[in-house]
């Protein structure tokens, strides 16, 4: 699935600015993607959703954002002006984020917000608009997209809207989709119907993606690769396949802490954090 | 004090492990101030209120002469100088004393109105925010009937019918200055009604009365601190608006609009007879209003949450 | 054994919406229930009816031996508590963990308070150093094990635990769930736990009721849940979703 360098991170760093001083949320990540599923995975405060964002270019703008290499296709993310970075943004990177509720617009219909999307970026006629953002509804496996199309997202359910997002995202062919724990807010059920349009949809247009989530055995059982990381800093790279001879303790803790049915374990192991991980 | 027991004082009270209530507490009072003696406008305005508070305090100290009685004979509506700094007025008395003690009047009135006015808006406001239903509804007509009156016109009725004097003139316009507090009451006690915290202690079977006193009214005091400092000027200006009608303090009383007030005969003639008490009520406005600023900053309980 | 709690046909109606439709359940003493569910389907709901939070249109619910009427007296909260799911929404702002646990206490008019609050916050694993702390100063596995010891003060027969843990990163997770066993063992108390994570409930319960759209979904036991011996399609559903994604 991969070869060709999609996206290549190298050494990325993410600095705020506090009260008490500077505060490093991602401090020197790397690894590069092709045309396959990366999963970032880490607790909260792990700087996962911030090397996401840096990538997308949504870093609050008191923070400052280094790297020796940001580059997707070959074109510097760091040194390209922010008109340029804001047609890349949504035309060929895409993001999801977990809550529907708040990253679409309450005051417009769903279909509206799609063509909107599309015709930013690209010269089409309104009808011809219309007929793709509802080929999109369609193949996110909305049944009536006509009448979904028509809809406003707080007359939809979670995941539903969560399946609208993903069309807007994607009515533009991106090449590149981070999806920041896209279905954390959805139901267990329903969380693997919409990953299982986004890994059809994944696959069958050849995108990269980036899945952001704090669940390692969701992660794993969906990606081709995990990156593990705690405290601003990539702790493990490795194969989803291979994921049960991870090296590192915290990677083997996350894995290990989770209540499993049919594997009786009282008390649960806990994860006994060292600090030589953060170093 | 070394450098270093200041920097090993801001330690303890930044810390996030506090010890004891007391440095918990003292912990909370110092980053509020941090806060609040960021913005520079508000030490200003700090200055000013303490300034006040001096004047008040010492008027007797500070003030060379009667502010009451005047030298008739030989001292009527004298411009500014050396022996009168502002001039004196058409009864021969001292401005500069009248002012300095005007200072006392105007403290009585601004800190009598906040007393009555603001826990009566903060009573009102937070049961009927928190008991809901026709509680709520009958305690909110009756705010909305007294928002729905002018203030000045409102307070005016009521000295009118109380009887002119610098007392009734406090009442009137505590009567008049609850509804927006208890308005603010219940908009805060509605956000924080039905949070967990607040569920949290009604399970654990604490009377309505209990939850209202010590888990909500805390939470609404530091925007009803912000907006009565916020109004205090206003407060002043109705004050000094009452006094100018005649129907607030009464002569000789040294109050600033009264002051005004019989300064307008000779405004364009004798000029400072008026402007001395008017650049008064000037500067302690905009005192107070610079000190409400920098309280929204230090207490907004939105930023105290993180 | 006897009954800790028994729900019969329990009915909530918000707004004309029916919340729940005739739920019945029975909590034995001592044991650990769990209600397992998705949004909607009335899991949390139940646990507020029974605390008082949530109105009951029909339907009676007994808590040991006590038929409850509309209103609860204080000494069912003495019997009864419940521990939130947000453990950010669930302390008050203003409030220290000392003020925060005094305030059963004093709502009570127990003495002993001292002894008593520093016995909560090492029970929970806090210990001393967090008595004066505000909630902002705490992480949010710890606020959750002040929300805990909150629950504990009173020395309740049941508690009631609503998510408990799904706010929480993985490893904090198993921190408060072995918490939670711990001072179940040694309390003997009666657990009645809502979640929408069929691992957590299996691993935490010895029953489990399947909750869908207000209604009972079935009844099992967690060794019946292990062993895919269920009956309802919905729950096959549940836990083939708890496996995790499985490409086709």
């Amino acid at each position: 699935m991969s070869g060709e360098t999609l996206l290549d991170v190298d050494d990325l760093r993410v600095t705020f600015p506090t009260r008490t001083g500077l505060v490093q949320a991602v401090r020197g990540v790397s690894f590069s993607l092709g045309r396959e599923r990366l999963g970032i995975v880490g607790e909260s405060g792990s700087g996962k959703s911030q090397t996401g964002r840096a990538i997308m270019g949504l870093t609050p703008p008191q923070a400052e954002v280094s790297a020796k290499k940001l580059a997707f296709d070959g074109i510097d993310l760091l040194s390209v002006s922010s008109r340029e970075r804001r047609a890349l943004r949504g035309n060929r990177i895409a993001m999801i984020l977990q809550d529907p509720k708040y990253s679409l617009d309450p005051v417009m219909t769903i279909g509206r917000q799609i063509v909107e999307t599309l015709r930013t970026h690209e010269k089409v006629s309104r009808s011809e608009a219309r007929e793709r953002a509802l080929a999109m509804l369609q193949a996110v496996q909305i049944r009536d997209p006509a009448r979904v199309f028509d809809l406003y997202p707080h007359e939809v359910s979670g995941g539903m809207g969560q399946r609208a997002m993903i069309a807007m995202m994607l009515v533009t062919g991106p090449e590149l989709m981070i999806a920041d724990e896209p279905t954390s807010a959805l139901d267990v059920t329903v969380q693997l119907d919409v990953l299982k349009i986004l890994d059809k949809l994944v696959a069958e247009r050849g995108m990269g993606l980036i899945f952001i989530s704090h669940d390692l055995r969701l992660v794993s059982s969906f990606c081709d690769r995990v990156v593990v990381m705690y405290a601003g800093k990539v702790v493990e790279q490795i194969k989803a396949s291979e994921l049960r001879d991870a090296q590192h303790p915290y990677t083997r803790g996350l894995l290990n802490c989770m209540p499993r049915i049919g594997f009786e374990r009282h008390p649960l192991p806990v994860l006994d954090r060292k600090p030589e991980w953060a170093a | 004090m070394s450098a270093e027991t200041i920097q090993s004082r801001r330690e303890w009270l930044l810390s996030d492990r506090p010890a004891s209530r007391l440095q918990a507490r003292l912990g909370r009072a110092y980053v509020a101030w941090r806060r609040f003696s960021a913005n520079r406008l508000a030490l200003v305005g700090m200055l000013i209120i303490i300034g006040l508070l001096v004047v008040a305090a010492f008027a007797d100290v500070l003030a060379p002469y009667s502010p009451t009685i005047g030298d008739l004979k030989n001292a009527r509506l004298l411009p500014p100088g050396t022996a009168h700094w502002f001039g004196t007025d058409d009864l021969g008395r001292d401005i500069y004393s009248r002012i300095v003690y005007g200072a006392r009047w105007t403290l009585y009135v601004v800190i009598l109105v906040a007393i009555i006015a603001a826990p009566i808006g903060l009573l009102v406001g937070t049961i009927a925010g928190y008991a809901g239903g026709w509680t709520d509804t009958i305690l909110m007509r009756i705010t909305d009937i007294f928002l729905a009156f002018p203030k000045l016109v409102l307070a005016l009725a009521f000295v009118a019918a109380l009887g002119p004097g610098i007392e009734n003139a406090v009442l009137a316009i505590a009567i008049t200055s609850w509804p927006p507090y208890a308005r603010i009451a219940r908009a805060e006690t509605l956000t924080v009604r039905n949070s967990d915290y607040i569920k949290a202690v009604q399970l654990m079977g604490a009377s309505p009365f209990r939850i209202v006193l010590r888990h909500i009214m805390p939470l609404c005091i530091s925007s009803l601190i912000i907006r009565v400092t916020l109004d205090m000027a206003g407060i002043i200006l109705t004050a000094a608006g009452l006094g100018f009608l005649g129907l607030g303090a009464q002569p000789p009383l040294p109050e600033w609009g009264a002051m005004i007030a019989s300064g307008r005969r000779f405004i364009l003639d004798q000029w400072w007879v008026a402007a001395a008490p008017g650049a008064a009520i000037l500067i302690v406005s905009l005192g107070f209003n610079l000190l409400g600023d920098g309280l929204r900053d230090a207490l907004d309980p939105r930023s105290g949450d993180q | 054994m006897t009954a800790s709690i028994t729900v019969e046909g329990l009915e909530v109606v918000f707004d004309r919406f029916r919340v729940l439709k005739g739920v019945s359940l029975d909590v034995r003493e001592g044991e650990s229930y769990g209600l397992v569910g998705e949004s909607g389907s009335g899991k949390s709901t139940l646990l507020r009816a029974i605390t008082g939070l949530a109105p009951v249109a029909s339907g009676t619910i007994t808590v040991n031996g006590k038929t409850l009427g509309k209103t609860r007296d204080k000494a069912f909260y003495r019997d009864v508590q419940m521990v939130f799911q947000d453990p950010y929404g669930s302390l008050h702002p203003r409030q220290t963990v000392d003020r925060l646990l005094q305030e059963p206490l004093a709502i009570h008019g127990i003495a002993d308070g001292e002894k008593r609050i520093e016995r909560a916050l090492d029970e929970v694993g806090l210990g001393k150093g967090f008595r004066f702390r505000y909630a902002h100063q705490l992480s949010g596995g710890q606020r959750q094990r002040v929300a805990i010891a909150r629950a504990l003060i009173l020395e309740p027969s049941v508690l009631l635990l609503d998510e408990p843990t799904s706010a929480l990163d993985a490893s904090v997770q198993a921190e408060v769930l072995n918490l939670l066993e711990e001072v179940r063992r040694r309390r003997k108390l009666t657990f009645l736990m809502v979640s929408h994570d069929l691992a957590i409930i299996t691993h935490m319960c010895e029953r489990l009721m399947v909750m869908q759209n207000g209604e009972a979904v079935e009844t099992l036991t967690a060794s019946q849940l292990i062993g895919h011996r269920v009956s309802e399609d919905y729950t096959r559903n549940l836990l083939r979703a708890s496996e995790g994604f499985v490409r086709v």
